[in-house]
């Protein structure tokens, strides 16, 4: 029994706290509200404990795929979708082929420093929470308000409107390709390092 | 107003001096890289400034008629430049506002300038050819002749200064053009007369900036129209007459015109200012720089009491009649021009000077010095214009002793100078006449409304002077054109100048003729109107009644012409006539003087009846005083600059004796005390800082551990900080 | 489910963000941290928009969010293999560069 175990135990437990406590509460939303939210923490948990970063990046997909629940949830089954195709299918490509081309033996991790820091972080967020949740108790229940609908169309119509978002969408446009542009730039191997370097005489490089 | 400027026209106002201003920029810059040394720029943009001046100037004729012709884009909507511009009901602020003042005036003294100036530029191309600093040339006597437009566009005083400095400048560089060129001769020479030049003048513009001072500390304006009405009122104020700090500020005022406009006894530089290249004479003598001096008188009139403006007659007429003796006397072609450029300033100077006096045609003298300025421009111009010419034929040779018989070889420029010497004699017909005739009018009516002694000295003065301009300008003319080549190898190398010279010549000519009167048109060949009065006045011809047009709103026969309300009051019968009597004696002495003149010349000069060297024995003494300018170059000499010089040396001694010893004893006290100071300073304060170092550093180092550089660390911080902030937000 | 549930998820992936953040030895941790937050953000755009009436501006947002990641994460990714040629490390403790 050592501490992954432990820790692994504890994931488990909290998962079904998660799901049981929302069934009681809101039924079949609540356990699907649970689930998700389940996936989204245990994800980062994972992320965080994990020594191996491969399986760091990996269980970041649980979150991302948690969150894009929660906004199936939520009515917007757009973003969810956007949420998949980005996260899942693009950034998350993206950070294992940092893992991939950076050196392995980095993945120590020493619990004493992630104990202290959860329980810094944690503590001063859940004081924060606790203090504003006042303010957010009296906003009703998500099944009180009337039946969501996609609004992927309108959405997409806002976009391209002159009196909306366009420019901020072209804006964006502009982002992405600069930071390809910038990325690829960044990357690039010099010509340098391409050639042998010289050999000096102290041997240091 | 009746027919404000459209925004049309004020822009094109505004683009008069803009264009000079930008050819300036470019050729100044990018004038040696330019085909031809860049000329044709500034003279193209010339070309645009006269068109749109002569346009502007029929926008003005046209309009002329009962109604002063008189706009201020401060309050018509024009250009308007705010300068230290405070909010309009803060009244105590220093509040400037410069905007641009387009009246008859002006508009006439705009087209001039811009006429002339074009012409200039265009002589200039042929003149300066294969001078060494021929883009520079370009490039400042643009900037020079922006200075003259930006000048008259002003509408307030400080403006005006402002304008008037920079063409000081301007003067000082244009005159010491050859000065930067080690192959000029002269190279010496000009560095001097530019250096006179310019210090001489700022002798005149630093009274004129004291003037300015005084009426701006009681006025707290600039602004002309505003200065012209305070003026009333505060002479009003005073009983009709005028306080004494402005007879004052006024004097302070002329001393401007007199160094500008070379009066008595500032007129020192303008004789030497011809060692500048001759279109630069030419600009400095006609167009710009002396009818700057005059051209302030006209804008500052009603500020003037009348005790100032019997100043102003005198210093005139001393100046007309003592600049044509030694006119007389001069050997050197330009320098006959110069002297004769000096008498005709002491002529328009004394004729706004008589305006005070003149009781028949009120303001008749006003008039008659400003369009003598108008019509002086255009043939002194041209005769500056033709001696270059004569110069350039001649292969730089500048003694008229060695000319003679140049006629037959310069046919056209000898036509052009003719025309222009009949005008600046006045024969009628001629430009000069219309103006000339009314200045002797103009101090006829003060003689005969018994103005007091100024009336018949300026009177006596300006009739010799008159004569005397006829005299040494046909023996000008004779020396040079006629008789037997006196030098024969000068004579036979002797050419007519190439066609931009000659063109310029010719127009500036036929302005010479035509410029005072179109009398070709309308016949009237005496008449007594003319273009520029048309302008400037409004006489009644059913009752003779003049008003003028040049300050609207103002009735200076309130003011500093009351001598004509009270010659009138006193005798209305008597008065009326003066005015016509006035005219008939002046046409009959012009023409008396005029004929001795020309028959004076003819006797000396063309018939040889009289050897000049034989009057000249007889005159002996009074002779060499005048052949040697009456010494006041070297009383100037002795007394203002050797007085300067043994002030200086004897401060240099002071200087060195007595300041320096003081200097010297405080010098060594306070090495003793630096001794006490250093001591302290070693072991007292020393201590104290090495001890707040020490402190500092062990601060320093704890702090130290902090900065560690790892990023984690400090998002750490940054997330420490955010919550401890979000506490304090919630519970506090 | 009420309002609460959604921010308290979306608070606890931020916490755990920001764990990742500081806790962990490898830059590229660093990265996943930084996509944690992000998502915590968007959660919260998402609940917002859902219980104040549905309308876009929340979503849209949410777009720009995702949007601004992936750029993100192409720029840091690319200064990671940066840092990693220069300095031979990721290890942020060990960049201290800044410290000078």
């Amino acid at each position: 029994m050592n501490s992954n175990h432990l820790f692994y135990a504890a994931l488990g437990l909290a998962g079904a706290c998660a799901m049981g406590a929302g069934m009681v509460t809101a039924g079949g939303p609540g356990l699907a509200f649970g689930f998700c939210a389940y996936l989204t923490l245990g994800g980062a948990a994972i992320c965080i404990w994990e020594r191996s970063i491969v399986r760091s990046a990996f269980s970041l997909m649980g979150t991302f795929v948690g969150v894009a629940g929660l906004f199936v949830l939520l009515g917007s089954d757009f973003l969810a979708m956007a949420q998949i195709l980005i996260y899942v299918g693009g950034i998350l490509a993206l950070l294992l082929f940092g893992v991939m081309l950076t050196p392995p033996d980095n993945n120590e991790r020493s619990l004493a420093r992630v104990g202290a820091t959860t329980v810094m972080i944690g503590a001063g967020v859940a004081f924060v929470v606790a203090q504003i949740s006042g303010g957010v108790a009296g906003w009703v229940m998500a099944d009180q308000l009337p039946e969501p609908n996609s609004q992927a169309r309108a959405i997409g119509l806002a976009f391209l409107d002159p009196k909306q978002y366009v420019v901020a969408f072209e804006l964006a446009a502009y982002l992405l390709t600069v930071a390809l542009v910038a990325a690829v730039y960044i990357a690039r191997r010099r010509r340098a390092d391409f050639e042998p370097e010289p050999e000096t005489p102290g041997g240091q490089s | 107003m009746d027919h404000p400027l459209t925004s049309l026209d004020w822009n094109l106002l505004l683009a008069v001096p803009a264009i000079p201003l930008a050819a300036f920029v470019v050729q100044i810059f990018f004038g040696r890289h330019l085909p031809r040394k860049g000329d044709w720029l500034p003279t193209a943009g010339m070309f645009v400034v006269m068109c749109i001046t002569v346009r502007m100037l029929f926008v003005a004729l046209g309009a002329a008629g009962h109604e002063p012709f008189f706009h201020e884009s401060v309050h018509e909507g024009g250009p308007v430049f705010g300068w230290f511009y405070q909010a309009a009901e803060k009244a105590d602020g220093l509040n400037l506002v410069a905007g641009v003042l387009y009246d008859g005036l002006g508009a006439a003294m705009l087209a001039v300038v811009g006429v002339v100036s074009f012409f200039v530029h265009l002589f200039s191309m042929g003149y300066m050819k294969g001078d060494r600093r021929y883009h520079i040339f370009f490039a400042n006597i643009s900037l020079f002749t922006f200075a003259m437009l930006g000048l008259v566009l002003s509408d307030n005083l400080l403006f005006l200064f402002i304008f008037w400095e920079l063409m000081g400048l301007m003067s000082y560089l244009l005159i010491g053009h050859f000065s930067h060129d080690p192959d000029s001769p002269r190279i010496k020479q000009a560095a001097a007369a530019c250096k006179k030049a310019f210090l001489t003048t700022r002798v005149g513009d630093t009274c004129l900036l004291f003037g300015m001072a005084m009426f701006y500390y009681h006025f707290q304006t600039f602004q002309f129209s505003e200065m012209w009405r305070l003026a009333a009122e505060e002479v009003a104020r005073n009983g009709g007459e005028y306080p004494t700090w402005m007879t004052v500020a006024g004097l302070f005022v002329f001393g401007g015109t007199v160094g500008k406009s070379a009066q008595f006894p500032l007129h020192i530089w303008l004789p030497d200012a011809m060692e500048g290249p001759t279109p630069v004479s030419a600009m400095i003598h006609a167009a710009t720089m002396v009818a700057a001096g005059v051209f302030l008188l006209g804008r500052t009139f009603p500020l003037l009491s009348p005790e100032v403006l019997q100043v102003v007659t005198v210093v005139g007429s001393v100046t007309a009649l003592f600049a044509a003796t030694i006119g007389c006397t001069i050997n050197d072609i330009k320098g006959v021009l110069a002297y004769s450029t000096i008498s005709q300033l002491g002529f328009m100077v004394a004729a706004i000077g008589t305006a005070g006096g003149a009781v028949g045609t009120v303001g008749i003298g006003l008039v008659a010095g400003l369009f003598h300025m108008v019509t002086h421009a255009f043939f002194k111009a041209c005769l500056f214009l033709s001696a270059g010419s004569v110069i350039h034929g001649c292969h730089h040779e500048q003694d008229m002793r060695k000319m003679g018989g140049l006629r037959k070889k310069m046919p056209l420029t000898f036509t052009a100078m003719l025309i222009c010497t009949l005008a600046i004699a006045g024969t009628p017909l001629f430009s000069g006449f219309y103006s000339k005739d009314k200045i002797i009018a103009s101090a006829w009516e003060v003689v005969l409304g018994h103005g007091g002694w100024t009336g018949p000295f300026a009177l006596v003065c300006l009739a010799l002077a008159a004569m005397l301009t006829t005299f040494y300008m046909f023996r000008l003319i004779f020396m040079t054109f006629f008789g037997e080549p006196r030098d024969q190898h000068i004579h036979d190398h002797a050419h007519e100048s190439p066609a931009p010279m000659v063109i310029s010549l010719l127009a500036l000519a036929s302005l010479g003729l035509f410029g005072g009167k179109m009398w070709a048109m309308d016949g009237d060949v005496l008449g007594k109107h003319t273009w520029f009065e048309s302008l400037t006045w409004h006489v009644d011809h059913e009752t003779g009644e003049t008003e003028q047009f040049l300050y609207p709103g103002i009735d200076l026969t309130q003011m500093n012409i009351a001598s004509a309300a009270e010659a009138r009051a006193h005798d209305p019968e008597h008065t009326a006539h003066i005015g016509h009597d006035a005219h008939t004696r002046a046409l009959i002495v012009s023409l008396g003087v005029l004929l001795l003149g020309v028959i004076g010349a003819v006797l000396f000069y063309l018939l040889r009846k009289i050897d000049p060297a034989r009057v000249t024995a007889r005159l002996g003494r009074v002779y060499t005083t005048i052949a040697n300018k009456y010494y006041i170059d070297e009383i100037v000499d002795g007394s203002v600059i050797r007085g300067t010089m043994v002030l200086s040396r004897t401060q240099t001694w002071i200087d060195e004796n007595i300041v320096d010893g003081l200097v010297l004893l405080m010098g060594r006290i306070h090495k003793a005390f630096g001794f006490v100071c250093a001591w302290i300073d070693k072991n007292i304060v020393d201590g104290l800082v090495n001890l707040v170092a020490g402190v500092t550093q062990v601060c320093g180092s704890v702090v130290r551990m902090l900065q560690t550089g790892r990023i984690q660390q400090y998002v750490s911080f940054a997330v420490a900080g955010g919550i401890l902030l979000a506490a304090l937000h919630i519970l506090s | 489910m009420a309002l609460g549930a959604y921010i308290g998820v979306s608070a606890a992936l931020f916490a755990l963000g920001l764990i990742c953040i500081i806790s962990r030895r490898n830059i590229l941790y660093v990265l996943f941290g930084v996509e944690m937050i992000l998502n915590a953000a968007s959660i919260n755009f998402a609940a917002f928009n859902r219980f104040n009436g549905g309308g876009l501006e929340g979503r849209v947002f949410v777009v720009f969010i995702i949007i601004l990641a992936a750029a993100e994460s192409a720029i840091a990714l690319a200064i990671v293999l940066n840092v990693y040629h220069l300095m031979k490390t990721v290890k942020p403790s060990e960049a201290d560069f800044l410290r000078e």
